[in-house]
């Protein structure tokens, strides 16, 4: 195990980096925040056929670059360092986990197509779903006359409902709708919980409707299923809980790339800024407030790492994904609001990117699952046993 | 030549074999062990060392699992602090005089810094050395010393040059704890007990030869030794839910009376802040190994210092009745730092020292500030003014 970067992850990392320092300045988002779909499908081109990053985690018998969490976690880090309105997290993370974990003949042509590039894709869950809302044994919550299919197991299940919502009928088709799902409005394939079995759907035959959405960089949007033709592609919901906490580990080195943009741009912000005869930077209120989130930061790549080295080899999965989402949550938080109070009136301008940070921050941290909901796992591993209720 | 896990693996064997660690004496064996070049692996051959990679160490460890261990808590000023700056500064003569003793325990150290009227800004400090031939005069007082009843050896920081600003007049030495002149006296904290002394100074004579570094250096060199201090206290390694998280832990589990849900969300939460503090070391000592040293060190200590504070108080707290108690107020000396010994309230009042010694949470931040994210300095007034012109 290693906490450290390899070599491949820096040079992965300066690719991504490189591209994104060319074609997507802080004010290419400010603009395309404002346009119908924030999404630029150029830039998506470049870095998942050209860099190859969207097929980073699909084995290469099946076309993809049979790479680990632990590149996929540095590609995240520079698409949060830019907010780079980009489906990588939710298509060539999620929705291909998904698949991945399946491990079955029909998922086999999608997880190809995805790793071209060429098809992209989502999970219809909504966004807000921990990982803890389905039973580890792989065996789906089910009711009577089958209606829901997914347990509600755990607190968090009020934070983010998973596909109960949707129902196959007796035709096969799929109805019902699911609420805040991210990635849907640029995704051409579904990979819908249903019934207790996920399916694929083409997102041509469901209503997407975007929501306005507090994160302006990956919105949500509402998705709508009315006897949408559907291909099964698993058999129970143990991929859709695989894919969801795999997708929890390496959303910790996103969240650590957004609030390492947060800490940079402020400590060159409090350089430059001055008042009263000296840079603001200079005052040891400002310097100890960003000292402390420097030292979060940094307990924050080590757990982000440690995560996605877990995801990697496989042990300690379950308690290294919910550290880092209990710790990087917060920290990113933490990071954008010193970003925008630091930087004083400046902090609260539509101009300045700030608010992007802001804004992709607090979404993540309800993302996948609260730090509450994560700490609240926590108990057993750490012995400590929840109080009588 | 670089040495190889297995030739490493072969060198503990053979010390093994020639030493029976069951029918050698403690100190026999430890020295035989620093001769082999297993005491500290990647300090030069000759010292101690094999000049092999840090990470090594570890095969020397599981190796030698069984055989006599350093007591660390005696020896932590030595093996933390005093070893690598007399490794980077010291002249042969020093390297071979001091380290070996040093490393088998047989001779203590402690350290002369802090004084009254200088902490924080330790460069302030008072202590004057003046030189009379081969020999320096040194005269002063130093404070907050721990072990100093125990030591054979100290490092100290002097004022040599009153005349030049602060930084440029100091010299570091290592002192003769047993020279005629050095009086220790305990110094009683807030647990009842003395773990740290007043040292005084009064005209003590110390031969050239116990110069570190060059007149006006000691400074720089200082700054050597405080960098390590702060690796060696924030940086050891743990397990998981190990230290005082472990502590507090087993009362929650062996107590389901004292368990309420406010209590559980707290601990989670340092649960969870321990478990990313000690990832955060892990990853520092991989670059360390790595020879990349990072920064964190500085900031390791401010983190481990905060969540020391932050369990020590819970633990308290939760015992309820139990925690109006206290274990023990008798004055005594203590010659041990122990963070994780003794009873709840003891630990408590212990663990205020955490964010003051070996650089107060308020220095770090600054230094974390300055140093690591290049922020300007505070406008100073001392900057360069002579030492003996500052308003005091």
């Amino acid at each position: 195990m290693t906490l450290l970067y390899s070599e491949v992850e820096e040079e992965l990392r300066a690719a991504v980096r490189g591209l994104l320092a060319d074609r997507h300045p802080p004010a290419t988002v400010i603009a395309r925040v404002e346009a119908a779909s924030p999404y630029d499908a150029d830039l998506w081109k470049t870095l998942a056929r050209d860099i190859g990053v969207a097929g980073l985690l699909v084995p290469e018998e099946l076309d993809g670059a049979g790479a680990t969490a632990r590149e996929a976690a540095v590609v995240l880090e520079e698409l949060g360092r830019a907010v780079t309105p980009v489906p990588f997290l939710t298509s060539s993370v999620l929705a291909t986990q998904a698949l991945v974990a399946a491990a079955t003949d029909a998922a086999a042509p999608l997880l190809t197509a995805l790793a071209t590039g060429q098809t992209t894709a989502a999970l219809a869950v909504s966004f807000a779903t921990s990982p803890y809302v389905f039973p580890a044994t792989g065996a789906p919550g089910t009711a009577a006359g089958g209606a829901v299919t997914a347990g509600t197991a755990g607190g968090a299940a009020s934070a983010g409902t998973a596909g109960e919502a949707v129902t196959v009928g007796a035709d096969g088709t799929l109805s019902g709708r699911v609420r805040a799902v991210a990635g849907a409005d640029v995704a051409d394939v579904l990979i819908v919980p249903a019934s207790g079995a996920l399916y694929a759907v083409d997102a041509a035959d469901a209503a997407v409707n975007p929501l306005v959405s507090l994160d302006m960089t990956r919105p949500v949007a509402d998705v709508t299923f009315t006897a949408a033709p559907a291909r099964r592609v698993a058999e129970d919901l143990e991929p859709l809980r695989t894919a969801l906490r795999y997708g929890a580990g390496l959303l910790a080195s996103e969240q650590l790339g957004v609030a390492e943009w947060c800490l940079t741009t402020t400590v060159a912000y409090v350089k430059e800024r001055r008042q009263f005869a000296r840079p603001v930077g200079s005052f040891q209120a400002l310097k100890h407030r960003l000292a402390d989130l420097w030292m979060e930061i940094v307990q924050a790549r080590a757990a982000a790492r440690n995560a996605a080295d877990a995801l990697a080899t496989g042990t300690d999965t379950d308690t290294a994904v919910a550290i880092a989402q209990a710790w990087c949550g917060t920290v990113a938080v933490h990071a954008a609001e010193e970003c925008v109070q630091l930087h004083g009136g400046i902090g609260m301008t539509w101009e300045h990117p700030a608010h992007l940070y802001l804004k992709r921050a607090k979404a993540d941290e309800i993302a996948l699952g609260t730090p509450a909901a994560h700490r609240t796992s926590l108990a057993t591993p750490a012995g400590l046993p929840s109080p009588p209720a | 030549m670089t040495l190889d896990e297995a030739a490493i693996r072969d060198r503990a064997r053979a010390l093994l074999a020639e030493h029976d660690p069951a029918r050698t004496d403690r100190v026999t064996f430890l020295r035989a062990r620093f001769d082999a070049g297993l005491a500290w692996v990647h300090y030069p051959e000759g010292l101690g060392g094999l000049g092999a990679p840090r990470e090594l160490q570890q095969v020397v460890e599981r190796e030698l699992e069984g055989t006599p261990q350093l007591d660390v808590g005696k020896m932590g000023i030595g093996l933390g602090m005093a070893a690598p700056t007399i490794l980077t500064f010291g002249t042969e003569e020093q390297k071979r005089r001091y380290l070996r003793p040093l490393w088998t325990g047989e001779e203590i150290w402690c350290q002369l810094f802090s004084e009254p009227g200088a902490g924080s800004d330790l460069a302030t400090l008072a202590t004057r050395a003046v030189r009379d031939g081969d020999e320096w005069v040194v005269d002063g007082q130093k404070v907050w010393t721990s072990g100093a009843h125990l030591s054979r050896w100290a490092i100290l920081v002097a004022r040599t040059d009153p005349d030049v600003p602060k930084h440029r007049g100091l010299t570091y030495f290592v002192c003769d704890m047993h020279a005629p002149g050095v009086d220790v006296r305990p110094l009683r904290q807030i647990t009842g007990e003395a773990e740290f002394n007043e040292v005084f100074l009064t005209g003590v004579r110390l031969p050239d030869t116990l110069r570190l570094g060059e007149v006006g250096e000691g400074w720089r060199v200082a700054q050597h030794t405080l960098m390590n201090e702060r690796v060696a206290i924030g940086g050891a390694p743990g397990r998981r839910g190990g230290g005082l998280m472990g502590i507090v832990a087993r009362t929650w589990r062996e107590r389901p009376e004292i368990r309420t849900h406010d209590l559980h969300g707290r601990l989670l939460h340092l649960w969870v802040e321990a478990e990313v503090t000690r990832l955060a070391g892990a990853r520092l000592r991989e670059q360390l190994a790595a020879g990349a040293p990072g920064p964190e060190g500085s900031g390791m200590k401010l983190a481990f210092a905060r969540l020391n504070q932050a369990l020590s108080g819970i633990d308290v707290e939760m015992r309820g009745e139990e925690g109006l108690g206290y274990d023990d107020w008798t004055f005594r000396r203590s010659d041990t730092v122990d963070f994780v010994g003794r009873g709840p309230g003891y630990r408590y009042l212990r663990a205020k020292g955490n964010s003051i010694e070996g650089g107060t949470s308020e220095i770090l931040r600054t230094i974390i500030a300055e140093r690591v994210l290049g922020l300007p300095a505070e406008p100073r007034v001392d900057k360069d003014v002579p030492w003996k012109d500052l308003p005091r």
